[in-house]
């Protein structure tokens, strides 16, 4: 069985995020690393495959994005992918959730996988439906927001994901594409020789027409969500601090305060 | 706020990430309670094996990480900014492993080196002796001729790791030739007449434990000697010179997170209006900090760049250690002092970074001896 991990280069944590006014788009600029959801994707792929409850022959970690995309894909292979495929091409630039996913689509046809694995949301776009989109146009099932999944019988998983209230107990056969949550687990460190041994394992760079991608459909052009303009959050009115001075009176004062707003 | 690397390339990169995110994720927030209570985190030393940082710059082929020392020495410093401790006791492995890596035989190094690396056998360095710190050669302890191997005598003081390790590099008097009458032997810690005293009591760095081991008649194979008879004063030296620069590198890390602190502290502290950062004499209190920080790590780079390219590096790592040092000193003690009272209590990690930096000016070699040292070298080439 195969299992292909989606993953995506964004912006650093550290670095704020901010939409450039001149494209319309998030300014990727500055440091870049591993989405850091994405790890937790490749970690529950390492885990069904060490724990040998499923045949899993190949890890494979999939991305889309510009040059420096390869860096992402070498840290989810120093993290356990046995190789890695890097979708990239001009045409591609600026494409928005539904044309990427298409186009990810159909670099997974390529690998025809049993089983696609995502972080619920990117750290840059944060729009928590690439998977679902990615398995409509595989015609594949799709689960988002997984956060515990075992293997039932040989060909299905039983998962849970996290609901607004509790979680959802639902079964999954496979092939299917499913975005987990970083609760699922606690990815590994990379060691030392993961990281010098990923420049050496197999990544192969593909372009549009490699992966019979219509061009029509993908690229800032022709994706369906154009920007139009954006402004400023609202400001928060400043918060109330209530010095604590006497401290029956203070709890008094929080105490009338969550009353007013029926808070308690 | 992490230190500004300029590092030569991506693995580089990501090999000083991972070194920061296991520091800050697993030794940062452990290091207060250890320190405290004076217990050794061997598992930390399990996980560094693992990951790979305690061989890093050895051979990939001995089973190390193949780095040179520019790489190995910035690690270690993010591993001595989260915890001086583990940043010491990683320092001190890894010279443990120097002979071996160096001067073993092939059949020795098949034997134990790839575990040493890996760190699934934890190191202490018996050098120094209760009257033998800075003079090594005055050394006392004794290895005698005994059929197949040798029976070993005396007591070695100050060592890190002292009855945590699982081996042991001892060097000890073959002959009484000054220079040439020092050995060089691997002893296992659960060697016959080889034991721990009861810890010393520091002022610092109590979460790496150091004691005195005695050797009565202690009997080693032939085969674990390490080099030739008489080898043992060299190598120990080698390895010392590039030892100090772990120490030099840890050191800044120790000072990068004093200065770290001392800069949050006086951007959230307020008199007389402002943030205590915004007065003068705070501002370039730390920014002599910041200086100090920043001309420690440069010398650690020179000396490791030397080092890698194959050149003499003696001079520049005495040079490292003293400037890495003697700066750990002053700005944890400036630290302090940018904290005011809170800086004076054990709430903050300032007062435990101080009584850290402290030994750093006196192991592996005092500051004086590396004057010396530089002193001498200055000599010699200006003959």
């Amino acid at each position: 069985m195969k299992i292909c991990v989606l993953v995506k280069e964004v912006p650093d944590a550290a670095v704020q995020k901010r939409i450039d006014p001149a494209t319309g788009r998030m300014d990727r600029s500055g440091e870049k690393n591993l989405n850091p959801y994405d790890t937790h994707a490749i970690e529950a792929a390492m885990q069904l495959k060490e724990s040998g409850a499923l045949p899993i022959e190949e890890i494979v970690a999939v991305s889309m994005g510009p040059e420096s995309a390869v860096r992402a894909l070498h840290k989810a292979v120093s993290l356990g992918a046995d190789r890695s495929v890097h979708l990239t091409d001009a045409a591609l630039a600026g494409s928005d959730v539904a044309a990427t996913g298409y186009a990810l689509a159909q670099t997974l046809k390529r690998e025809n996988p049993d089983l696609v694995l995502l972080g619920q949301q990117s750290d840059d776009g944060e729009c928590y439906t690439i998977g679902a989109v990615v398995a409509d146009h595989l015609g594949m099932p799709s689960l988002t927001q997984v956060i515990k999944m075992d293997v039932e019988g040989g060909n299905s998983l039983r998962a849970e994901r996290q609901a607004e209230y509790g979680y959802d107990t639902v079964q999954v056969s496979l092939p299917a594409v499913i975005s987990v949550g970083d609760a699922i687990n606690e990815p590994r460190y990379p060691s030392l020789k993961a990281i010098m041994g990923a420049k050496k394992k197999q990544l192969d760079t593909v372009s549009a027409a490699d992966v019979a991608i219509d061009a029509s459909k993908v690229g800032g052009d022709h994706s369906a969500a154009q920007w139009t303009g954006s402004k400023e959050p609202p400001k928060k009115a400043p918060g109330r601090i209530i010095e604590d001075e006497d401290t029956a009176q203070t709890v008094e004062q929080i105490v009338a305060w969550l009353d007013e707003r029926k808070l308690i | 706020m992490p230190a500004e690397r300029l590092l030569p390339s991506p693995e580089a990169e990501a090999i000083l990430e991972l070194a920061r995110d296991v520091a800050q994720r697993e030794l940062a927030p452990r290091a207060a309670a250890h320190e405290a209570d004076g217990s050794f985190p061997r598992d930390i030393f399990t996980t560094l094996g693992e990951l790979g940082f305690l061989g890093m710059p050895y051979p990939e082929e001995q089973g190390g990480g193949g780095q040179p020392y520019e790489i190995y020495l910035q690690a270690l410093e993010e591993i001595g900014s989260a915890w001086a401790s583990v940043g010491v006791g990683t320092s001190v492995h890894v010279m443990c492993c120097y002979p071996l890596a160096t001067r073993g035989t092939a059949e020795q190094q098949e034997r134990w080196l790839g575990d040493m690396l890996g760190g699934r056998l934890l190191g202490g360095y018996c050098l120094s002796e209760a009257q033998a710190g800075s003079d090594a050669a005055a050394m006392t302890t004794r290895a005698v001729r005994d059929g197949d191997g040798y029976r070993l005598n005396g007591t070695k003081a100050w060592v890190t790791h002292g009855g945590e390790a699982d081996f042991y590099i001892v060097f000890a008097r073959t002959s009484e030739d000054r220079s040439r009458g020092v050995s060089c032997f691997l002893v296992s810690a659960d060697a016959a007449g080889l034991s721990a005293l009861h810890p010393e009591s520091k002022m610092g760095l109590k979460g790496s434990t150091t004691a005195s081991m005695v050797f009565e008649d202690t009997f080693v194979a032939a085969d674990h000697m390490i080099g030739a008879e008489g080898d043992g004063l060299p190598i120990a030296l080698e390895a010392l010179d590039s030892g100090r620069l772990g120490i030099a590198a840890v050191a800044t890390g120790l000072a990068q997170a004093a200065l770290d602190q001392a800069v949050t502290y006086a951007g959230e502290r307020e008199t007389f209006g402002k943030p205590i950062i915004e007065h003068q004499g705070l501002g370039f209190l730390l920014a002599d900090m910041a200086a100090a920080v920043e001309s420690s790590r440069a010398t650690v780079l020179e000396a490791a760049r030397r080092r890698d390219r194959g050149l003499p590096f003696g001079r520049q790592a005495s040079i490292a250690k003293l400037v890495a040092t003697d700066s750990a000193m002053k700005v944890t003690t400036d630290a302090v002092q940018v904290l005011g009272g809170y800086g004076y209590t054990t709430d903050f990690p300032a007062e435990r970074y101080m009584r850290e930096a402290k030994v750093m000016q006196i192991f592996e070699g005092t500051n004086q001896i590396q004057r010396m040292v530089i002193a001498r070298k200055l000599a010699a080439a200006g003959r």
